[in-house]
């Protein structure tokens, strides 16, 4: 079976972003861009179910401008076998993207479509959800353990207070949590590898899908900053505060 | 204006997010009706229909929602969406993994964990684990919203009079099939809802230091206990202890960070609380940024110390 992983190109998790003076956005200028993290561990474990002779070639699909060629890049890096572009230069938002991964999946007949849980830019959490329902599939979101036998798979799952463990016929949509794996490091042989592997590129327009945002963003501003309080010298003075000052315990 | 607002529940009792939800659907105006999808849930409705603020609650009761699967919650809900200017569930784990298939359905955008409502389509949301905040307005004829709980104070759970209306139930998708349930057994409050929270770090040490330091104090304060990525990544506690971007969003009336060095994806998940202490050994430490009352200590001598002190 085929297994699709989308991938998003991000402002790097290390980075503390700034939001610009005019209050239009964050500045992405000179800022490292990196595959969303949750991404990454999608790819890891595609390839894993790869490896394990469960899935026979995993493809890495990205939206967005054309330097996510790299994000791809690095997706085939760590064991992706191929990778599809949909390139615009659009805000694309998760109605969108979701759209416009069905378009290639109705393309590519996957048997599964394993997602990052959430970008950690707009921190959305919604694009596996939004595609396992245009598509009508099944669904399991916040993924921390996968398991595929005889057309079926079974997952274990985070959920407030716990886990649960669903089951389902495939195909189906996996959106990853933190803790399904550790994603592996791309080796220097395998980045090189990487820039052989095949690399298709389409527009929204190919794939007739209207990417045409919804949402308007008006301004972007800085979160109530929180002032540094005072530093205590030992226990006591902590609790008496707590007690005196604060008057929370 | 007409608002759906779908219920948190276990089949047994009203979760407290959806008073936060209730909350945030009476800021945007307009009649409030509350939908309650389970099985043998009768009692969730009845305490529904109590919660100030809401003018109906529809029912729907059915052996396949008894697991509230999002497949066949999410039908349930675009069946019944007619009329409805807005759809708002709680962004919790639940709220989370069904709404957006609403949205998809109904061929609308979702606006994700929104902290404040500007007017009646537009909204503040946080990104980027919570440094910038957004200001967006949605073009959509249905607004479909997910709503962060700590950015809305709870409506009263007494006081209403609604009428509790029942509705027929959309067909079995017979899509996700739920197998087993672990949750985790637990005589604290609830992390999420908590109104003190003890946290613990990487600076504990190991799950074995974590717990034999942190209990005797959340015991002492009937805290909830929590943890940071890093705690939990090097599998001190489970993932469901996590507080941050990727973890669970608290705002509790105190916080203790203790042995967390205060990463920016910690820091998005707690720095509403009210009070925040910090106690870690390295003074420049960033959690002492954002700390109310920091101690700069080695916490194996500091909190049982302080737990001494709580008497």
């Amino acid at each position: 079976m085929k297994i699709l992983v989308p991938v998003k190109r991000v402002v790097d998790y290390n980075v503390k972003v700034r939001v610009k003076a005019d209050g239009t956005g964050v500045d992405l200028a000179n800022v490292k861009m990196s595959m969303n993290p949750f991404d990454e561990i999608a790819i890891e474990e595609a390839v894993r179910l790869r490896e394990a002779g469960i899935a026979t070639e995993v493809i890495a699909v990205s939206c967005g401008v054309t330097a996510c060629q790299e994000t791809l890049r690095t997706a085939m890096a760590i064991g992706a076998d191929r990778a599809i572009l949909v390139e615009s230069d659009v805000d694309l938002q998760p109605l969108a993207v979701a759209k416009l991964i069905k378009a290639v999946a109705e393309k590519e007949q996957p048997q599964m479509v394993i997602f990052g849980k959430q970008a950690i830019d707009d921190d959305a959490n919604q694009t596996g959800q939004m595609f396992a329902a245009l598509m009508g599939w099944s669904q399991a979101t916040f993924a921390s353990k996968v398991v595929v036998a005889n057309g079926m798979a079974t997952v274990t799952r985070e959920i407030d207070g716990g886990a649960e463990i669903v089951e389902f016929k495939l195909p189906c949509v996996i959106t990853t949590d933190l803790r399904l794996n550790e994603p592996r490091y791309a080796t220097l042989p395998n980045i090189m590898k990487a820039k052989k592997k095949q690399l298709d590129n389409f527009k929204p327009a190919d794939l007739g899908v209207d990417v045409t945002p919804r949402l308007t963003t008006l301004k972007v501003t800085e979160p109530p900053k929180r002032g540094a309080g005072v530093k205590v010298a030992d226990v006591k003075e902590l609790v008496a505060k707590l007690k005196n000052e604060a008057k929370v315990i | 204006m007409s608002i759906l607002v779908i219920a948190e529940h276990d089949n047994a009792a009203l979760k407290a997010s959806t008073l936060n939800t209730v909350a945030a659907a009476q800021k945007i105006g307009g009649e409030i009706h509350v939908l309650v999808a389970g099985s043998g849930c009768a009692t969730v409705a009845a305490a529904a229909a109590k919660v100030a603020g809401v003018a109906k609650v529809k029912l729907a009761d059915a052996a396949h929602y008894a697991d509230q699967t999002a497949e066949n919650v999410a039908a349930l809900v675009v069946a019944n969406a007619a009329g409805y200017t807005h759809i708002l569930a709680p962004a919790t784990g639940a709220g989370k993994n069904m709404l957006p298939r609403v949205a998809a359905l109904l061929d609308v955008a979702q606006i994700s964990e929104i902290t404040a409502v500007d007017s009646p389509d537009t909204f503040v949301r946080p990104t980027y684990a919570g440094n910038a905040m957004a200001t967006v307005k949605s073009s959509d004829a249905v607004k479909v919203i997910t709503v962060r709980t700590t950015g809305f104070d709870a409506v009263a759970s007494e006081g209403g009079n609604a009428a509790v209306e029942s509705l027929s139930a959309a067909a079995d998708t017979g899509l996700t099939k739920v197998t087993g349930r672990e949750i985790a057994k637990s005589a604290r409050p609830e992390l999420a809802a908590a109104k003190v929270i003890v946290s613990g770090g990487r600076g504990m040490g190991s799950g074995e230091k974590y717990h034999a330091l942190l209990e005797p104090l959340a015991d002492k304060l009937n805290a909830a206990l929590g943890a940071s990525r890093a705690a939990v990544d090097a599998g001190f506690v489970p993932n469901d202890y996590q507080v941050g971007q990727t973890g669970k969003i608290v705002a509790p009336q105190l916080y203790f960070a203790i042995g967390i060095s205060g990463a920016i994806q910690h820091l998005a998940g707690m720095k509403d609380s009210k009070v925040i202490v910090a106690i870690n050994k390295d003074p420049d430490a960033p959690i002492f940024q954002v700390a109310d009352y920091g101690l700069v200590a080695d916490l194996f001598q500091a909190v049982p110390e302080l737990v001494a002190e709580l008497g």
